[in-house]
């Protein structure tokens, strides 16, 4: 794990009208690491990564990729700068098979006709979900409508690192999954950090975050209230931190009472 | 991993891409297919199935039903359903829905009697006014595709609209004429002049040596890359049977008249849209679109760009089919675009088994449903059935395919193949 952050995010602020979502925010992680983001509902985690996802605009603050302040104006800035997103939701088009959703909107072309080059996707399909070590999805022209949670975790999770990502944002992989798929997704998890990606978790499941993060950030009400190395910390600090961290402006009320 | 997912053939799990030389065996892929229809993946099933009873019964009712002069019939009347059907799959494949088809087509047919009249002070030859025809159908598509995209109308209530107001334009356009007859010769051996036979045994032998050409390529391609292929008793059977399928229609029309001349048309946009759907970026979207809009607009695409152009092939289509229903009749009156020609053109992708949701189906739909819907119209009008007989009973045949594929539905749900 190198110690220079890969990406990092300097008292990153913003509003709705006159919700605070987050209010100078940092954040950091490096190449290498499982950085879980954690929080309650409301805490600001999703904002947060849909600021770095290019889909927010920030307000104030620097967004600070391998040592150079970078701006991010929408998900291509994301993407072209290696970082990916892969949402709860997933966005797998049910009626595509695993090559074409891992593929979509970045189809290969090959020829006088331009058309698509099936055979140099799928070839890649099949070695990126091998790199993964990803053995539960028995043919990639199978339609994703037919596959189990894990295995759609899987192939979002494939899509977007397959792009030469350097870093990997996780909505609430496991949220949705069973014993045995979550099992599946966390090993997942751990290889992308071994592979040296910097991975983002976000995470409601403590249990999940102890077993594969490295680091935790602990968000309460839109700020960074804790960053803990998972080696010193208990459980119940990390709760703690997400219920009652120490705050430095309470919304709505002003920095001099607190102070 | 789901209970139901197909049994991992090619290695087992571990081994996604080990791919045995000379493909699968053709057992593991027969079984695999019938797994598949029982579980409600059909695919082209029920349709055939249905073509053989349709034919079966007609042939019972009436001799005349299975001769060779009766079948070029059916080509010819099928010809245009088929067009728009064609055109009718792209918005159907967006989850959208065109209702003012029927008379887009007769804007087109109107648009090209009138450019060809020997009485006007520029009489306009063939090919620029199928050129012009067809850019007045593109226009119309975008037009409908950006009032549908860019101010947010329902496709239903633009098209709508649309069906009242091109109406009024093939009125308007034909004035006090009451009826345009067309005097290019062009136009009117569109849809009815014939190959001479010996061209028609060549283009069909060339054809079918292309196809197998293409799928043996492929197959090299995929063996070449180590990667999974069919059985190449499958790719036989598959050559064989187109084969026989084209050279039975060849043999058959070459008994009667000979292949019309619109046949060949079809076969050109059938072979056209089937490429740009299945191997193109373009056609790759439209399914993602139609599959999960957010996804694809995620994924970078620009999901109004490609419905206004769905929109635009859709109505260009429907200009097409209009110059072969136009062609067919020789004339255009007042009266075009109407009567069952709208909803024909859609129920055929339905009954073909494209789907009314949204990213399931292809162009094959287009050509199977208008087939079975041309047959049925065809047979009552043999055994001289009224036209609320054809209304009631093509209804019933629309009803039956819709139900089929619905229970399918459920099957592929239950089975996690939705």
């Amino acid at each position: 794990m190198s110690e220079t952050p890969i990406l990092e995010l300097r008292g990153i602020s913003k509003s709705f009208g006159a919700v605070q979502a987050l209010y100078e925010v940092d954040f950091h992680v490096s190449a290498g690491e499982v950085m879980a983001l954690v929080g309650d509902n409301g805490a600001g985690k999703s904002t947060l990564i849909k600021c770095v996802a290019g889909i927010y605009s920030v307000d104030s603050g620097e967004v600070v990729f391998e040592g150079q302040p970078v701006s991010i104006h929408g998900p291509k800035d994301a993407a072209r700068l290696g970082i990916e997103v892969v949402y709860q939701d997933l966005a797998l088009a049910d009626n595509l098979d695993v090559v074409q959703n891992m593929f979509l909107g970045r189809e290969e072309v090959g020829g006088l006709l331009r058309s698509l080059d099936e055979l140099a996707m799928e070839k890649r399909a099949n070695d990126t979900l091998a790199s993964l070590s990803v053995t539960t999805i028995s043919s990639v022209r199978q339609t994703v409508a037919g596959l189990s949670g894990g295995q759609r975790q899987s192939v979002a999770v494939a899509k977007a690192v397959m792009w030469n990502s350097r870093v990997v944002i996780l909505d609430e992989p496991t949220a949705a999954l069973g014993v045995a798929q979550t099992r599946q997704v966390l090993d997942l998890v751990k290889r992308l950090g071994e592979q040296g990606l910097a991975v983002v978790l976000v995470s409601h499941n403590l249990h999940d975050i102890f077993e594969v993060a490295d680091s935790i950030t602990v968000l309460r009400l839109g700020q960074n209230v804790a960053v803990y190395k998972r080696a010193d910390v208990t459980q119940t600090q990390v709760v703690e931190a997400i219920t009652a961290g120490k705050l430095s402006k309470v919304p709505g009320v002003s920095e001099e009472v607190i102070a | 991993m789901s209970a139901t997912a197909p049994a991992p053939v090619e290695g087992g799990p571990g081994a996604p891409a080990a791919a045995a030389p000379g493909g699968e065996s053709l057992g593991v892929y027969v079984n695999r297919w019938w797994a598949g229809v029982k579980a409600g993946d059909l695919g082209s099933l029920p349709i055939v199935v249905g073509l053989i009873i349709i034919a079966v019964v007609f042939q019972s009712q009436n001799s005349n039903f299975l001769t060779a002069g009766n079948f070029v019939n059916l080509i010819v009347q099928a010809a245009a359903i088929t067009t728009i059907g064609m055109g009718i799959v792209f918005v159907l494949l967006l989850g959208e829905i065109d209702l003012s088809v029927g008379f887009v087509s007769a804007v087109a047919g109107v648009t090209m009697a009138l450019l060809t009249l020997p009485d006007n002070s520029h009489v306009f030859a063939a090919a620029p006014t199928m050129v012009i025809v067809l850019m007045v159908g593109v226009s119309i598509g975008i037009l409908h595709g950006l009032l549908i995209t860019k101010v947010g109308i329902p496709s239903f209530v633009v098209t709508l609209a649309g069906l009242l107001g091109w109406n009024g334009v093939v009125l308007l356009l034909i004035g006090d004429r009451g009826t345009v007859i067309i005097q290019n010769s062009f136009f009117v051996g569109f849809a009815n002049d014939f190959l001479p036979s010996g061209t028609a045994w060549i283009l069909a032998i060339a054809g079918v040596a292309l196809y197998a050409g293409m799928l043996f390529w492929q197959r090299a391609q995929r063996v070449r890359h180590g990667l999974a292929t069919a059985p190449d008793a499958v790719l036989l059977l598959r050559v064989v049977g187109l084969a026989i399928a084209v050279f039975a229609v060849v043999y058959v029309c070459n008994q009667d008249r000979g292949i019309p001349y619109v046949l060949l048309m079809l076969a050109g946009v059938y072979i056209l849209w089937t490429y740009v759907l299945n191997r193109t970026r373009f056609g790759r979207h439209i399914y993602a679109v139609g599959g999960n809009t957010e996804a694809a607009r995620r994924a970078g695409i620009n999901v109004d760009n490609i419905k206004i152009a769905c929109f635009a092939i859709c109505s260009m289509m429907a200009a097409l089919g209009g110059i072969v229903l136009a062609s067919r009749l020789r004339s255009v009156d007042t009266g075009a675009g109407g009567g069952s020609i709208l909803l024909y053109a859609i129920a055929a992708p339905v009954i073909g088994g494209t789907s009314l949701f949204g990213g399931r189906g292809n162009v094959k739909s287009a050509v199977l449903g208008a087939l079975v819907i041309a047959s049925i119209d065809n047979g009552l009008g043999l055994l001289g059935l009224s036209a609320g007989t054809k209304f009631v009973i093509t209804a019933g045949v629309l009803l039956l395919a819709v139900t089929v594929d619905s229970v399918a539905r459920k099957g592929r749900a239950s089975s996690g193949r939705a």
